[in-house]
């Protein structure tokens, strides 16, 4: 498997740290009651298919929103989560 | 048909024409008391002990593919009841004793091994782990030895005790624990629930649950619509897609882990071997495979396959420990889907939807629980009340903070375990 940065192109997988859903980018108000952020912290989900998950690229530092397949492995390319949250 | 030496004898002398299908093909009904969705090990022994030790009869097991076709079928085949916590240490305990009776109980030879597990470790911090755990599993009424550097010499002189970033210091020695042939623990149930009454549906996949009024009628399926009182998830690394039918989100990420097995050999290493600080671990099967795999690649995953930077670190832990298994050919690899809970524990409970029951989160250590998991979900399903050895496994822990199970000690959130 080869994962995409949006800066350094198609690099070895071994070049970047997976952290998980891209679910946790829709944190929830600090107001916001209990139930959601526990939802917002564990629930999660898990699609067999397309996804949008989050990976580290440890060289350059880029946080990134991954576009890939969780059956097939095929990554389709990725967006700085920096862009995808503004 | 009742398996005995004597019947092996006579099909021998006869041409072996006598054997027949152990367990039925049925039609699916219409309406069933209850309805199993996934025919995994869990899913089989739920049904076997539903029928066993419940006494009913009008029990469907829906399976997607064939019965074995799923993660019962691609373990490493360990077992073992080395567990710490409260929660988890009762459950494991458990299901090693229902593992020793488990080839009487089912007349079906389920090839359990009590070869030993053998918990290495490298410095002074981690001894004194393994002598609390060992502890802990002494207390639970289980068997642990804390083996010294000479100790584990006796038991495997092949390791490289002297390398020079884990020295072998020693190892937490667990006799019980060992191996089974995994194929044969599906199989075995599956002809248990079968002679009970259980359908065995294969080639069934469930494409919706039906509820109204916040209580479950039945299944949608690729064989038709089914009625049912209850209905129980038991869908391991599938879970995910099969709650979001109910409208439910799982504290839930499917995972892969990767498995590997050499040529055969003659036998080389007797027990079961854990180095738990390269993430790797071995044993040998009966036909002389070295079994042996890793850690997860770490990115949620359904493809049953991984990628090959877990393979080069698998064979370099492995080289690490044993250099004699450079000698050795990998045959072929293989990946398991895992259902990774954020504190690396289980969940069997009720959900929020009446006679809609969940069994998930096995993370990597569902086969070993194959027994002890049935019979707790069918006392779950029969009863409407938890199992005094799974009471702790509850879907709500993550949201209340109440009895989280983090066995590893490494936080309960995702992509820890």
């Amino acid at each position: 498997m080869r994962v995409v940065c949006p800066h350094c192109g198609e690099r070895d997988r071994r070049e970047f740290t997976y952290q998980g859903a891209a679910e946790i980018l829709d944190r929830p108000a600090p107001e916001v009651e209990n139930d959601a952020w526990a939802d917002y912290l564990h629930l999660r989900e898990n699609p067999a298919g397309e996804t949008r998950d989050m990976w580290y690229h440890d060289p350059c530092g880029a946080w990134i929103v991954m576009h890939r397949d969780t059956v097939s492995h095929a990554v389709h390319g990725g967006e700085l989560a920096s862009e995808v949250r503004k | 048909m009742r398996y005995s030496g004597f019947k092996v004898f006579t099909e021998g002398l006869t041409g072996n024409k006598g054997w027949k299908p152990v367990w039925r093909d049925p039609e699916p009904k219409s309406e069933y008391d209850i309805v199993l969705i996934g025919g995994g090990g869990h899913g089989l022994s739920t049904a076997y002990y539903l029928a066993k030790n419940h006494g009913l009869k009008n029990i469907a097991v829906l399976e997607k593919g064939y019965i074995g076709s799923g993660n019962i079928g691609r373990n490493t085949t360990i077992v073992r009841a080395n567990y710490f916590l409260p929660g988890n240490s009762e459950f494991y305990s458990h299901s090693l004793k229902l593992w020793e009776n488990l080839e009487a109980e089912l007349n079906y030879n389920v090839m359990h091994s009590q070869r030993g597990l053998i918990n290495l470790f490298h410095s002074d911090g981690q001894r004194d782990a393994f002598a609390r755990r060992g502890n802990a599993m002494i207390n639970q009424g289980d068997d642990a030895i804390l083996l010294d550097r000479e100790g584990v010499r006796q038991h495997l002189p092949y390791l490289d005790f002297d390398n020079i970033r884990f020295p072998v210091y020693g190892a937490l020695f667990h006799p019980r624990g060992g191996t089974a042939r995994h194929d044969a623990v599906a199989w075995g149930y599956a002809r248990g629930a079968d002679m009970r009454g259980v359908d065995l549906i294969q080639n069934c996949e469930v494409t919706g649950i039906d509820i109204e009024g916040g209580q479950v009628r039945g299944v949608r399926t690729s064989r038709g619509v089914i009625r049912a009182k209850k209905v129980a998830m038991v869908a391991a690394g599938r879970s995910g897609q099969v709650a979001a039918m109910a409208g439910m989100r799982l504290p839930i990420e499917s995972h892969i882990l990767q498995a590997f097995v050499t040529e055969g050999l003659k036998p080389v290493i007797h027990h079961v071997v854990s180095f738990g600080m390269g993430h790797f671990y071995i044993s040998q099967s009966d036909k002389g495979g070295l079994v042996f795999g890793g850690d997860l690649d770490f990115y949620s995953s359904y493809a049953q396959r991984g990628n090959l930077p877990m393979k080069e670190h698998v064979m370099e832990a492995a080289m690490t420990l044993m250099p004699m298994i450079g000698k050795a050919r990998v045959l072929r690899s293989w990946g398991g889907v895992m259902d990774m809970s954020p504190d690396g524990s289980p969940i069997i409970d009720k959900t929020h939807i009446d006679g809609l029951f969940v069994n998930c989160g096995w993370n990597y250590g569902g086969f070993k629980a194959v027994p002890a998991s049935g019979w707790a979900y069918a006392h779950l399903i029969a009863t409407g009340e938890p199992h005094e050895t799974a009471k702790r496994y509850r879907l709500d822990r993550f949201r209340t903070g109440r009895g989280i199970m983090d066995e590893e000690g490494t936080g309960s959130q995702h992509n820890l375990h």
